[in-house]
This record gives structure tokens, C-alpha cells and sequence, in this order.
């Protein structure tokens, strides 16, 4: 009872807390934002007065079967559900703004829809919120299994999860609000940053905490991932977004560095997501699917620690590939290029030890869909990490620099590695978390497999010719040695291109709702009536002999 | 720890296992080794020919001896080097002597087209075609005149810019919202414009418009609504609209008027990029002789052509 009361009075003093905030705020965005944060608080309150049972709540919305067993998978079945409503959320607003570009009256003429402030919304959605949720999910649930020890502070494990909604919905709602820090991928404001600061301190002592519960001896190559992962991207976080905050209850701050130090800084970080955001902690997920789904051993040990160590200290040095020809000085050009020329083999380390852990049962890529998923992940994965080394050349650099290119390689790993080992990740986890016998259609992953599939190539190809298109349409030279195009011909240019890349988004967020659909109707408990994947039925009526000698004149 | 030798592959285990994941000793595959053996390899070859390494003042210059500044400055001497000839002829020659010069007519041409991608397809277009409230430059119809000399003036000195001597100046009264005609007035002078540029035929209202365009328009537009280019007074009688010439349309100007502006181009651009301007420009198709050349480039033709 006391220990409600405590509880209770600390919800209300939030409550209070952000009230205060939204009469003292300096601006809009501010007031906006400490509203969601005392109404997230005072639903906490409710649910604490009217002494919510929460396992009792989880059961009814989202059908978890009760937890008796060894492991604590409620925060991991939130997360799966939120991994699949945000990877469409992201997915449609990605969408919506690849049309902008064609039909720029897709902006309806008001702020909030802008390209400029639905852009960030896109990413970070299928970053953070997508990627986010499921690395969050994926990560409880394999340190679990691999160390056969429940998770250590269930309280702060869901912290983990609701918190880090929190944030969502704060740096979502914010870039509407044209709340920006201005630093691509790491956008929210300083009092959003602070409050992904706790809960990833949580998240990693939550992680870490499991790990020295473990039973097994050895800390199995996955969770040394996952954790690379938590601790860099702390680091990477808290450095980039040093700020001064111009008020305290404003949502506007001025960062710590200046001028090319700014720019390092922040390409510093934002290269790092790719690799300790986008790469590591996928590699993770890799790790752990790929050997359960093929039921194969890894294909190589020794591969794993040698590409595991000089993939994680190759990476950090290879953010200045982003500013070649740049104020920045030449050395450090030189070092971001020839890093990420380095690591090129130990990314492709990853690759070949998912591809040839397969070894022995490469069949299953013509039966089992899930398995197709993810060596399409790792060939995509594979792909990307050889453009890349290429595209940090200062040569190639040169053409392909600000181009669509760019965006072409972001997409072809965005889309096909991360997306696909994610959605392969879901069609596994959901049918186990639910205690259910399968999905409920096995079929919907095959159709979903080749809808992503024509989304992702149609995207890259559009944006390869693009990106190479502009480059080229802007460097050329006419006989007199003045450039031929002015910039908005190369803009019009590119009309033809940015349709392909809307039709390719299209199909893929299509995919993303046959995902919907199947992962909805598993958690219900259904199961589609269908004939296996890879057994073609045989029926001997329908196996009818030649006919006897047809004249062959006769046509 | 139970190491077993997998049967699809042969190779033996590890001896861990985590959650039924095993993990197999298979060496590294060669090619693997080798390939990032020989890109830490020539990540060595390159940090020793190109500036690489940082100490306390300064970094390593490389062997090579490059440096991204000093190439551009390098490209941008050869160019400039290569370009000066023309340059210098550029801006020696009187611009009313241009056309003589075909060599340098030509590259005064290319040039301008150039600088036009930079300066001024934000407002004219790509294609020089303007739009509406921007004359469109490949027509032979000008408001200010469109030999080389009276373009190299209006690029020089603007349209419309306030405090700068010289500019290409000129004020349509507001006739509605200043009060000095009424609707019916303006109603009355459209339907004579429109008859007078051929779309209407004539009719009252425009008959009663004829005497309010002498009494008002045709000072500017003069009496055969021709235009002056002295004003800038637009043609009236030709079917080329800088704003348009529907009903709607003139109505509103008539009302409110038009101040259409013109960065004065002197302020910004050197001359030589001017005179290349002017003549890509004339050249578009509608550019005008003139009707005296100077003999001498010593005489001073009209201040104000």
C-alpha cells in the first residue's frame, strides 16, 4: 500500500512536472511535446491507481500467452508488434515522399508535410522505430536463449520498450513540429536526447545484467554484437549531441562544435549508425536466426571472431568518406577513405558465414521462404558492403557525391539487408513467442519475399542510373569548357527515375502489409488453409501420357 | 565441451553450443585472408603517398606531394591560363563591334550561355522562354531595346532598382487602386486593348475605352498603342503578353499595376561575363542590329541606347 501511494504521488509529480512545462514553454514544439509527456504520465498514474494488473493487460491486447516458462518474452512480444507498426509507418511515409518528388503538390501546400520535415519522419521511422524495435526485441530474446537465463530487471526491461516509444512518438511529433536539431539521423532536440540517453543506459544495464546471469560458459558471437552495438551507439549519441540548450523550456539548442568540426562530428556519428546501428547489431540478429532457421552450425568460428574485431575497429575511423572534397583536411580524407576500403573483407566476413552456414542445406532456399529472406538479406548485405568501399574512393567519390547514387546504396542495405533479415526475424519469433503451430500462412512470407524483392530492385536500379545520370549531367563540359546543364535540367532530368523508385516503394510497403496481415492473423490464432511451400502435390490423373503420335503437319 | 565432426560438411565442431547453435572450425576461406591482406596493404601504400597521418602541428604531406587545393588551383590556373586571350580580346572590343569578330562573337556566345545556366534560369528558364511577369528572350519583342548594346545596358543596370542611377526605370499609375479611373473606365480601356491586340471585336465599351487610352494610356503606349521603349511601354497591339491579355488579367494590371524587376547585373558580375551575357542573349533569335554602327570605337554612342 505504501509503496503505491510512493508510486502514485511520483506520477503525479510528473504530471505536475510537464504541466509546468507546457505554461512556461518558449515555443510551440516545446508546449507540444511536455502535452505528450503528460499524457503518457498520467496514463501511467491511471493504471497505477486502478492497480492495473500489466501481464493481465498484455493478455488482453495483445493475446501473450501466460509466461511460465523459463524466459521473459512479454517485452519481446510488445516489441514485435511495434517493430511491425512502425516498419509501415515508415514504410508509407517513405513512400509519400518519394511521390513528393514527382508531384510536388504531394507537399499540400502547409509546413507539417513538407518534404523537408517528412523526410526525417521516414528515417527515423524505419531506423530507430523499425530497426530500433526490432534489435531491441531481437536482442532480449536471443540473450535470453543463448545464456539460458531470464532477463535481469524485468521492471527496467519494459522501461526499455515503453520508453523508447516515448521517444518515438517525441522526435516523430518534433520533426512535424519543424523540432530539429539539424544533424541528419540524430534530428531530435536536446531534452529528446536526454531522455534516449535513460533509457539506453537502462537498456544496456538490462543487456549487460542478463549476460553475467548466464549459464553457459561462453558468451555466444551474437551477444558480443549486440553489445558492441549498445555501448558505441551510447557513445555515438551522447558525443554528437553535445548542445547547449537556449532555454531550458525551449526546443532549441546550439551544438558544442563549430564549423568542419561540427560537420565530422556529425559524420562521425551518422556513419556510425550505419555501421553499429545498421550493420553490428543485424549481424547479431544474423547470428542467431540464420543457424536456428537453416538448423545448421555456424559456418565458421574462427571467421567470426577475426571479422567480428577488425569489423568493430575498422568502422569508427570511416566517417570522413562523408565529407571527401570538403573543408575538411586532406589527411583525414585519406583515413576515412582507406578505412573503409579495409573493410571491405571484414564485412564480408558476416556474409560468408551466413551464406555458408547454409552449407548442407541449401535445398531449404526453394522450400522455406524465411531462409529465402535471408540470404536475400545477406546477398543485399553483401552488395552494399562492396558499393560502399567503392563509393568512399575519392575517385568514384567524385562522381557519385550528392548524387541519387547515395540513396541508391542506403536503400539497397536499408531495404534488403535490414529490412529482410528483420521481416525473416518476425516470421520466426511470432509463431514461437504465441505458442502458435506456424504462421498462419506460410505462402504470404513467399509473396511478401518477392514483393520486397521487386521494390527493392526496381529502387536500386532507378536510383544506380540516377545517381550516375547526375553526376555525370553535372560535371560535363562543353567544347568551350563550360558546363553544358544548369542545375535545374539535371533536376528535370531525374523525374522518369524518381517515379520508379515511388512504384518500387510501393511494392515494398505492399509486402510490409501482406506482413501485417500474416503476423495479425498468427497472433489471433488462425491458420490459412494451404498446400506446403516446395511440395508440389503429385497427381497421377493430371500426369497424363503424350498423345499417340500427333501428325505434326497439321498446324 | 563436445567437439563431433558434422556429417553435410565433414568438418569438426568447435564444441560449443548455445540454445542448439553449434559452430563449426573451418579455417578462413583463403581469398578472404589474401584480399584483405592486400587492401591493408594498400591502405599502407596510399597513407604514405597522399597527406595521411596527423602529429601536433601539422600532418604528413605524403611522398606525393598532393593536395586537394593545390589541385583545384592547379585545374583552375590551366584554365584560366587557356581562357585569357579571350578574355582580354573580350574586353577590349567595344560590344557594337562584336559582331565583326565571329571567333570571339562565338565564345562570347558559349560563355554567356554558361553564365545564363547561373544567373538567370531562375527567373527566364532553362530555355530563356520566361514565364509569366519574365519576358520571354528568344522573341524579337523588347520593352527596352534588343540590339548588344541596349541588353548590355539593361543586364548592366537593371530593371527597376531602387537607388541605382541608370536603371532601366518606369512607373504604371495604379489606375483602379490610386482611384483614377473607375470600373467602368477600366472596363471600358480593356475591351479597346483587347480590340486593338485583335482578340475582341470592336464593340461600345471599347469605343468608349479609345478615349480613355488617349487620355490616359497613350502617353506611354503611344496613340497607335505600339509602345515606347523609352518607357519600357509594352506593344499593345502584338499577341505577346508579359503578364497576359485576358480580360482578367489586364484588368488587374490596369488596376494595380506591374513594377516587374531586374537585378542590377553590373553590381554582381564582372563586365566581360556581362558582354558575354548580352550577346548569348542577342543571339537567342530576336536580338536586333543596329542602326548605326559607330565607325570609330573611340565615339561614344548614346548613354542611354
Amino acid at each position: 500500500m505504501e509503496s503505491l501511494i510512493v508510486r502514485t504521488a511520483a506520477w503525479l509529480g510528473v504530471v505536475l512536472l510537464a504541466m509546468v512545462g507546457i505554461a512556461l514553454a518558449a515555443d510551440r514544439g516545446f508546449a507540444v511535446h511536455m502535452g505528450i509527456v503528460a499524457a503518457a504520465a498520467l496514463v501511467v498514474l491511471w493504471l497505477t491507481v486502478s492497480r492495473t494488473d500489466y501481464a493481465a493487460l498484455a493478455r488482453g491486447i495483445i493475446r501473450s500467452p501466460a509466461d511460465p516458462e523459463r524466459y521473459d518474452d512479454d517485452p519481446i512480444r510488445w516489441g514485435v508488434i511495434a517493430t511491425v507498426f512502425w516498419g509501415v509507418i515508415g514504410f508509407l511515409v517513405g513512400v509519400i515522399i518519394a511521390f513528393q518528388l514527382v508531384f510536388p503538390a504531394l507537399n499540400l501546400s502547409n509546413e507539417f508535410t513538407t518534404f523537408g520535415r517528412m523526410r526525417p519522419l521516414h528515417t527515423s521511422a524505419v531506423i530507430f522505430a523499425f530497426g530500433g524495435n526490432a534489435l531491441i526485441a531481437t536482442s532480449f530474446y536471443v540473450v535470453q536463449r543463448t545464456c539460458r537465463a531470464r532477463l535481469a530487471f524485468p521492471g527496467l526491461a519494459r522501461f526499455v520498450f515503453w520508453g523508447y516509444q516515448l521517444f518515438i512518438v517525441l522526435a516523430a511529433s518534433g520533426y512535424l513540429l519543424g523540432v530539429t536539431e539539424s544533424r541528419e539521423y540524430a534530428e531530435p532536440e536536446w531534452y529528446v536526447d536526454l531522455w534516449l540517453t535513460v533509457v539506453w543506459v537502462a537498456y544496456l544495464v538490462v543487456f549487460v545484467g542478463t549476460l553475467a546471469r548466464r549459464r553457459e560458459p561462453h558468451i555466444y558471437v551474437a551477444n558480443w554484437f549486440y553489445l558492441s552495438f549498445i555501448i558505441t551507439i551510447a557513445m555515438l549519441h551522447i558525443v554528437n549531441n553535445l548542445a547547449i540548450p537556449v532555454s531550458l523550456t525551449g526546443s532549441h539548442s546550439y551544438s558544442a562544435f563549430a564549423g568542419v568540426q561540427d560537420a565530422l562530428t556529425q559524420w562521425w556519428y551518422g556513419h556510425n549508425a550505419v555501421a553499429f546501428f545498421l550493420t553490428v547489431p543485424f549481424l547479431a540478429m544474423m547470428y542467431y536466426f540464420v543457424p536456428k532457421q537453416a538448423e545448421r552450425p555456424i559456418y565458421s568460428y574462427r571467421l567470426s571472431i577475426l571479422h567480428f574485431w577488425s569489423l568493430i575497429f575498422l568502422y569508427i575511423w570511416a566517417g570522413p568518406h562523408h565529407l571527401h572534397y570538403t573543408a575538411l583536411p586532406d589527411w583525414a580524407q585519406t583515413l576515412g577513405m582507406v578505412f573503409s576500403v579495409m573493410l571491405w573483407m571484414p564485412s564480408w566476413g558476416g556474409m560468408i558465414n551466413g551464406l555458408m552456414t547454409l552449407n548442407g542445406a541449401w535445398d531449404k532456399i526453394r522450400t522455406d521462404p524465411i531462409i529465402r529472406m535471408m540470404v536475400a538479406a545477406l546477398a543485399f548485405y553483401g552488395m552494399a558492403t562492396f558499393e560502399g568501399p567503392m563509393l568512399s574512393i575519392k575517385a568514384v567519390n567524385s562522381l557519385s557525391h550528392y548524387t541519387e547514387w547515395t540513396i541508391g546504396h542506403v536503400h539497397a542495405g536499408a531495404l534488403g539487408w535490414n529490412g529482410m533479415i528483420t521481416f525473416a526475424a518476425i516470421y520466426y519469433l511470432t509463431p514461437r513467442l504465441w505458442h502458435r503451430q506456424r504462421l498462419y500462412s506460410l505462402r504470404m512470407v513467399n509473396w511478401h519475399f518477392w514483393l520486397a524483392t521487386i521494390g527493392i530492385v526496381l529502387y536500386a536500379s532507378a536510383m544506380w542510373v540516377a545517381g550516375i545520370t547526375q553526376g555525370l549531367m553535372w560535371r560535363e563540359y562543353g567544347a568551350d569548357n563550360y558546363l553544358v546543364y544548369s542545375f535545374v535540367e539535371v533536376v528535370a532530368a531525374m523525374k522518369p527515375y524518381y517515379l520508379i523508385r515511388g512504384v518500387g516503394g510501393l511494392f515494398y510497403l505492399t509486402g510490409g502489409i501482406v506482413m501485417v496481415v500474416n503476423v495479425w492473423m498468427t497472433i489471433a490464432g488462425r491458420l490459412r488453409e494451404e498446400s506446403p511451400m516446395g511440395q508440389p502435390a503429385f497427381d497421377p490423373a493430371a500426369d497424363r501420357p503424350l498423345p499417340a503420335a500427333a501428325p505434326q503437319s497439321a498446324e | 565441451m563436445t567437439k563431433r565432426i558434422d556429417e553435410p560438411t565433414g568438418t569438426e565442431t568447435v564444441g560449443h553450443e548455445w540454445d542448439g547453435i553449434e559452430e563449426l572450425d573451418t579455417p578462413m576461406p583463403r581469398w578472404w585472408l589474401w584480399t584483405f591482406y592486400a587492401s591493408i596493404a594498400f591502405a599502407i601504400g596510399y597513407v604514405i603517398l597522399y597527406p595521411a597521418l596527423p602529429g601536433i602541428t601539422g600532418a604528413t604531406k605524403g611522398t606525393l606531394g598532393w593536395s586537394s587545393r593545390g589541385q583545384l588551383a592547379e585545374e583552375m590556373q590551366a584554365e584560366a591560363n587557356r581562357r585569357a586571350p579571350m578574355l582580354e580580346a573580350l574586353s577590349r572590343i567595344p560590344i557594337e563591334r562584336l559582331p565583326e569578330d565571329s571567333r570571339l562573337m562565338r565564345a562570347a556566345v558559349e560563355g554567356g550561355r554558361s553564365a545564363f545556366k547561373v544567373s538567370c534560369v531562375q527567373c527566364h528558364g532553362s530555355g530563356a522562354s520566361g514565364r509569366k511577369g519574365y519576358p520571354n528572350l528568344n522573341d524579337d519583342d523588347w520593352l527596352w531595346g534588343g540590339d548588344l548594346k541596349a541588353i548590355e545596358y539593361t543586364l548592366t543596370n537593371g530593371v527597376r532598382q531602387p537607388g541605382h542611377e541608370g536603371t532601366r526605370m518606369s512607373q504604371m499609375p495604379a489606375f483602379g487602386r490610386d482611384g483614377i479611373l473607375d470600373a467602368r473606365a477600366i472596363a471600358d480601356v480593356v475591351s479597346y486593348v483587347r480590340t486593338v491586340s485583335g482578340q475582341d471585336k470592336a464593340s461600345a465599351s471599347a469605343r468608349r475605352g479609345a478615349a480613355v487610352f488617349a487620355a490616359n494610356c497613350a502617353v506611354c503606349h503611344g496613340a497607335d498603342a505600339k509602345g515606347k521603349r523609352e518607357f519600357g511601354a509594352p506593344n499593345l497591339t502584338d499577341p505577346i503578353w508579359l503578364y497576359g491579355g485576358d480580360r482578367a488579367t489586364l484588368t488587374a494590371t490596369v488596376t494595380n499595376a506591374r513594377y516587374g524587376v531586374m537585378p542590377a547585373w553590373g553590381n554582381r558580375l564582372d563586365p566581360v561575363t556581362i558582354k558575354m551575357l548580352a550577346a548569348y542573349v542577342h543571339s537567342l533569335g530576336g536580338g536586333e542590329d543596329f542602326i548605326a554602327v559607330a565607325a570609330d570605337p573611340e565615339v561614344k554612342v548614346d548613354e542611354r541606347p
